[in-house]
């Protein structure tokens, strides 16, 4: 074949349907090799997207040191907890200890960007710093722009021990 | 002997590598002439990019990117490395004059019609170094790792939130989980050291190749229109005729200029110094007040005084048709006039952009919105009277949070309306009304306030409108004037 002919000083001239076939493996093959890096790297980066993370139930403190009527802070342990996350594996929730004995636990973050709320306790309302967001001792919104009420978590009475459903920050 | 042996050194060097002509031909490219002082930002952009890179080298080999360890590095950093806290100011007012820079280059550009043929795709790369750029900045101030970088990352992780269909994804993918902890930081720092940097490499790459490749565009003339047919023939002719080259003549302003902004960042970070460390990046601690750095503070009082209901579509379709608009910009208007003067709604929407972005700024850093909860109790100077319902009244003002939101005697927050003279605006039942009721941005306080507590509150505010005159004079008598006021009609509205 005429491609296959050698001219002095050069190499072997390839023929067309060869150059195509040679550039497209050559290109085939490079994306082997950026797939056989890039998927685990991308499964790495997005691994906590599908990474499994259960809800934990995080005791706060004994059921009988809360009175009726009353809202506090209690700070706990994130569900997922990383061993040298330090303080940033902390969370807290309101916890109000209904007059009728049960509890009912709110997340701080306020439903507008998720701001931590405070409880005005003379005032029985929760108010956001960020954007003046208020709601009412049920968590139901008072005032300002939050879309929704408080988001709330499970709560439970477990051997004397008020115990929350530590999970996800509330997103919506 | 020596000067020959570099000589022959240089030779050699070039001989192998051809990077001296490469770099001289680069710079002594031939530019239009009198391109003036108003063509040195691009330039002085690179510069703070450059010191991004070089303080942000040297802060990386102290920091340690551990959500439980960095508070206390930025603490070391801070108060005990040594040139620490300059080095810190540089980075923070480093960011700063890089997103302030890129805005002024951006205008520049826009105003100047620099981005018409042929130059639309080094619009379009200069855009996303600006979203980069901004991306750059928020993720350092995450850096920090105090509690205000870890309510901002919440704050940002729900406003991903939002996103319909993937928000959830895109806030854990921030998070690195479903909790802010032990994987967010390190997220952080790779996507602030390396990630976003090396974009930013590629990007401005791609940008002062476009530079070299399309050339700097001639000051613009009015009445010289872009005609994509004849551009190239009429800006080859200039460069031939009248070009200078770029080294010296055009380069020297952006030095002076470069130079001017190094020692303005370095002056602010020994003079002014980074900003203070908050509270440990504890998300249990909840008295807070997170804001964000002062570029993101406009976007954060916009999101602030938006209608009720429309944050989540502002929050998704006000970035993405930014970002499309200012892609677009190239396609829609590539031709025509260049000149300021002749485009005068350009001119027009840059100052509505511009004069927008001040003003939610001036707002945002005033947040009147934001409940002020250090408010203190009146004085009894200020209540003026012992009347006994009416420093009660003044008394629930405070600890039922009304003087969190409304100010009363030059004291309190700004959320709602001065209730100084609320007397004048409202009769005792319309008063009593809204307390119980509320509305809008106030709680109803039906369920909050008991009969004789809401009596003492409005008793209270009735008697602002007597009082200050009567500071002066003794509580008796004020209290005597605002018992038998002989103007107020029976339902306390004042004819």
């Amino acid at each position: 074949m005429a491609s296959e002919t050698q001219e002095p000083g050069r190499g072997e001239a390839l023929s067309p349907e060869r150059r195509r076939f040679l550039g497209r493996l050559s290109i085939a093959l490079s994306a082997v090799a950026a797939a056989i890096v890039g998927i685990p790297v991308v499964g790495f980066i997005l691994g906590p997207l599908i990474a499994p993370e259960p809800d934990v139930w995080r005791a706060v403190g004994a059921a009988d040191s809360f009175k009726p009527g009353e809202t506090v802070s209690v700070s706990f342990l994130d569900p997922s907890p990383m061993a040298w996350a330090g303080v940033s594996a902390m969370t807290a929730a309101w916890l109000r200890r209904l007059d009728s004995g049960g509890f009912v636990a709110f997340a701080v973050n306020c439903s507008h960007l998720g701001c931590p709320v405070r409880w005005l306790s003379q005032a029985n309302l929760f108010m956001c710093p960020c954007h003046g967001g208020v709601y009412y001792a049920d968590g139901s919104v008072a005032a300002g722009p939050p879309p929704r009420g408080l988001f709330k978590y499970p709560v439970r009475v477990r051997d004397g021990q008020v115990e929350i459903l530590a999970s996800a920050v509330p997103i919506e | 002997m020596i000067k020959k042996f570099f000589n022959q050194a240089v030779d050699a060097f070039e001989e192998r590598t051809g990077l001296i002509k490469f770099f001289g031909d680069v710079m002594r490219h031939p530019v239009p002439p009198n391109t003036g002082w108003w063509y040195v930002f691009g330039s002085a952009v690179l510069v703070a990019f450059m010191m991004q890179v070089v303080t942000g080298i040297a802060l990386a080999t102290r920091y340690v990117a551990s959500s439980g360890s960095a508070y206390q590095v930025l603490e070391f950093i801070t108060y005990k490395a040594v040139l620490g806290n300059f080095l810190r100011g540089m980075h923070f007012f480093g960011a700063s004059a890089m997103i302030l820079l890129v805005g002024i280059h951006m205008i520049q550009v826009f105003l100047m019609g620099c981005y018409k043929y042929p130059r639309e795709f080094n619009w379009v790369s200069g855009v996303m170094l600006l979203f980069v750029t901004i991306a750059m900045g928020f993720s350092g101030q995450l850096l920090r790792w105090d509690q205000t970088a870890v309510w901002a990352t919440v704050l940002a992780a729900e406003m991903l939130g939002r996103t319909p269909f993937i928000g959830t994804y895109l806030a854990r993918f921030l998070l690195g989980g479903k909790t802010l902890g032990g994987a967010t930081l390190s997220r952080f720092f790779a996507f602030h050291v390396f990630f976003l940097p090396a974009a930013i490499f590629a990007l401005v790459a791609l940008h002062l190749y476009l530079v070299i490749h399309d050339g700097i565009s001639a000051p613009p003339v009015p009445g010289e229109k872009v005609n994509p047919k004849t551009y190239r023939a009429e800006y080859e002719k200039l460069l031939e005729e009248r070009g200078v080259p770029f080294w010296p003549d055009a380069a020297w302003r952006d030095v002076v200029v470069a130079v001017g902004v190094v020692i303005a960042i370095a002056a602010l970070a020994f003079f002014v110094g980074p900003p203070d460390l908050g509270k440990p990046p504890n998300p249990s601690l909840l008295a807070n007040d997170p804001s964000p750095d002062w570029y993101m503070l406009w976007y954060y009082a916009v999101l602030a005084l938006l209608p009720r209901g429309m944050e989540s579509v502002f929050m998704i379709a006000a970035p993405v048709a930014a970002i499309v608009f200012l892609l677009m910009v190239p396609v829609l208007w590539n031709k025509g006039e260049r000149h300021p003067s002749r485009r005068p709604w350009a001119v027009a929407a840059v100052l509505m952009i511009v004069l927008s972005i001040v003003g939610f700024w001036i707002e945002g850093s005033i947040a009147p919105w934001s409940p002020k909860f250090d408010a203190q109790p009146l004085s009894a100077a200020q209540v003026g009277t012992t009347s006994a319902p009416i420093v009660a009244g003044a008394q629930l003002f405070h600890d039922k949070g009304c003087e969190f939101c409304h100010t009363i005697e030059g004291q309190g927050g700004m959320r709602g309306p001065d209730l100084t003279e609320v007397a004048h605006r409202l009769s005792v039942n319309d008063l009593r009304i809204k307390i119980a009721n509320g509305g809008g941005n106030m709680p109803s306080f039906a369920g909050i306030l008991t009969h004789d507590e809401l009596d003492n509150l409005v008793a209270f505010l009735e008697s602002r409108v007597t009082m200050p005159p009567a500071k002066t004079a003794s509580a008796a008598g004020a209290a005597a004037v605002a018992q038998s006021d002989p103007t107020r009609a029976v339902d306390g509205r004042k004819p």
